[in-house]
């Protein structure tokens, strides 16, 4: 008989205390009728947890649960997400006739899902996580009910990642079987300790594990779910899953690949390089030829997952640091360049073609020259924010000598100018055909203002958010 | 006493009708039974793992995945019956509201 012995608690005490408020807001959706309301709730909500995160380094239940630097770089950015969605969201979803006031509830339960991701030390850990975060999305991308595209959002990123997370089942039940253990140090030591480097076996599940969180990066060429499901998405959903899940997956992907099969790294690599060349050129070629903006962005995350993935490539504590910080970067860049769409989405106007933006520095310059900073900044155009994270990630790869797979990923760069810059010349070279109405409110500008405010000082001065990364990946 | 081998294979040819299925029917229940197939054929070899290892966190496992499984068709029917009261079929071809 086993003496119960209490876990140290204190580690995954932003996820209880994320558990328990994610539930008071979901009880407080019956008795407040205000929905604004439970939107300030949830708000306070990620404050407590911010607070109780700042104490939480360490390891816990033997360690399953590790809270070191990397998940606390990646859950601030969780947090993060968390902010700007709901402050883009609570006049939208109105707009949208879906005020419920379950939807935050259900944004914290998908951030707790990534949290726990980000923190996984066992594969058992990380399959929970990733759940928890996918079941919570596959709800939130059908929200709007009544609308049969964001039905079949839901239903196509339902079936697709219910599918991929068989995958990563199937490549879990090799490695159990192969080394006898689940969890991710354990299973590095095993593979050192008898030799395994070259066993088709473990190369096999390795290639079960990509093809897993590939689904969840939308990476080419499993990224079929991605435009249908940001296109039928409320537009607030699509800014939160085009960085969540995917900051989540890339978390996963570094510490599963760098941690469990860091032994490994050269094999795993040449599985990564040919889906990193292949997001960037699909992503970047198809956004091309896109008419509708969130399709577009769609498309575009598609690529900035692929020159994410470079960082990842170079399987260095350098390249890990780039992914972080580009992972901040785009968080911002990319819900930024959201919160404008939602601005145009007003009743009984969609606004979310291209086409729609014509001449908008001339209806609403304001919202033009934001778009304006987002577009350069997706673009990669100094001294926007954007051009720093590619510089760091492009940098990493160099050094690990991947200097081919950079150049490629310069040419794709200068494409992507195409489509992000069309942008900009239909706002301020064509002439408005109708006058578009902004849906404005405090939220919404709040987010704009965080956004571009952050956009610019991490273009003009990114050595403080590289520095912080880099001290986030020592030890890992 | 079956050896592992058998176990192995049954489970592998579980999973592989489930991919086949989730792939070449076109029906969203039947694809939705495929991944169940899928999630099954894995169950089957990790508690002949766990049992072979003579270790639990295989069997653990299980436990979660069934759990999971159950949370994810009360989800996936749900999105199911939202579309269904949309348009009237279980059709992933007819399914292209979004195209591009």
């Amino acid at each position: 008989m086993m003496p119960f012995v209490m876990p140290d608690l204190r580690p995954v005490m932003p996820e209880v205390v994320m558990t328990c408020l994610a539930l008071i807001v979901l009880m407080a959706d019956l008795v407040i009728k205000r929905k604004e309301t439970i939107a300030f709730l949830s708000i306070i909500c990620i404050a407590i947890v911010t607070y109780v995160l700042s104490g939480s380094l360490g390891t816990t239940f033997n360690g399953m649960f590790i809270s070191d630097g990397y998940s606390m770089f990646f859950k601030l950015i969780f947090i993060l997400n968390v902010i700007l969605t709901v402050l883009i969201s609570v006049k939208y979803i109105a707009v949208e006739k879906v005020n419920f006031g379950e939807y935050y509830s259900l944004i914290l339960f998908s951030t707790l899902g990534m949290m726990i991701m980000a923190s996984a030390g066992d594969l058992i850990v990380l399959y929970l996580g990733l759940e928890l975060m996918a079941l919570s999305t596959y709800i939130l991308a059908g929200f709007i009910r009544y609308d049969i595209k964001s039905n079949e959002a839901a239903m196509k990123y339902f079936l697709l990642g219910a599918f991929a997370s068989a995958f990563l089942l199937c490549g879990t039940s090799m490695i159990y079987g192969l080394t006898g253990t689940t969890d991710l140090k354990a299973i590095s030591d095993y593979i050192v300790k008898n030799g395994l480097a070259s066993n088709p076996v473990l190369m096999l599940s390795v290639i079960l594990f990509a093809v897993a969180f590939s689904f969840k990066i939308a990476a080419v060429p499993f990224h079929m779910w991605a435009p249908d499901a940001y296109e039928g998405a409320p537009t607030s959903i699509t800014a939160f899953m085009s960085v969540g899940p995917k900051a989540a997956g890339f978390a996963v992907l570094g510490r599963v690949f760098m941690v469990a099969f860091g032994s490994i790294k050269i094999e795993w690599a040449t599985v990564l390089i040919p889906v990193a060349v292949l997001t960037m050129g699909v992503g970047n070629i198809v956004a091309i030829s896109q008419t509708n903006i969130k399709r577009m962005l769609a498309y575009s995350s598609i690529a900035h997952a692929g020159y994410m993935l470079l960082g990842i490539i170079a399987g260095t504590n350098d390249g890990m640091a780039s992914v972080l910080n580009y992972m901040l970067i785009y968080a911002f860049m990319n819900i930024g360049a959201f919160a404008v769409v939602i601005m145009l989405r007003s009743e009984g106007f969609k606004g979310d073609n291209i086409t729609d933006y014509e001449g908008l520095s001339k209806t609403h310059p304001l919202a033009a020259a934001l778009m304006l900073v987002f577009m350069f900044s997706l673009t990669g155009i100094p001294p926007t924010a954007g051009f720093m994270g590619k510089f760091y990630v492009f940098m990493s790869a160099i050094n690990a000598g991947y200097t081919w797979v950079v150049i490629i990923a310069v040419i794709f760069s200068a494409i992507s100018a195409y489509f992000y810059l069309r942008i900009v010349m239909y706002m301020y070279m064509k002439e408005p055909k109708e006058t578009v109405h902004l849906t404005t409110s405090p939220g919404i500008g709040l987010a704009l203002a965080i956004t571009v405010i952050a956009v610019l000082i991490i273009g003009v001065l990114p050595s403080t958010f590289i520095n912080f990364a880099h001290v986030a990946v020592i030890g890992f | 006493m079956v050896p592992l081998n058998w176990y192995l294979m049954l489970s592998t040819v579980v999973f592989m009708i489930g991919v086949f299925g989730f792939l070449t029917r076109r029906n969203i229940i039947i694809m939705f039974m495929s991944v169940e197939l899928m999630l099954n054929g894995v169950n089957i070899s990790l508690i002949s793992f766990s049992h072979f290892l003579q270790d639990m966190r295989g069997q653990i496992l299980v436990f979660f995945i069934i759990t999971v499984a159950a949370a994810e068709a009360a989800i996936g029917l749900a999105i199911i019956i939202a579309l269904f009261r949309n348009k009237t079929t279980a059709h992933v071809d007819e399914m292209t509201e979004m195209k591009g």
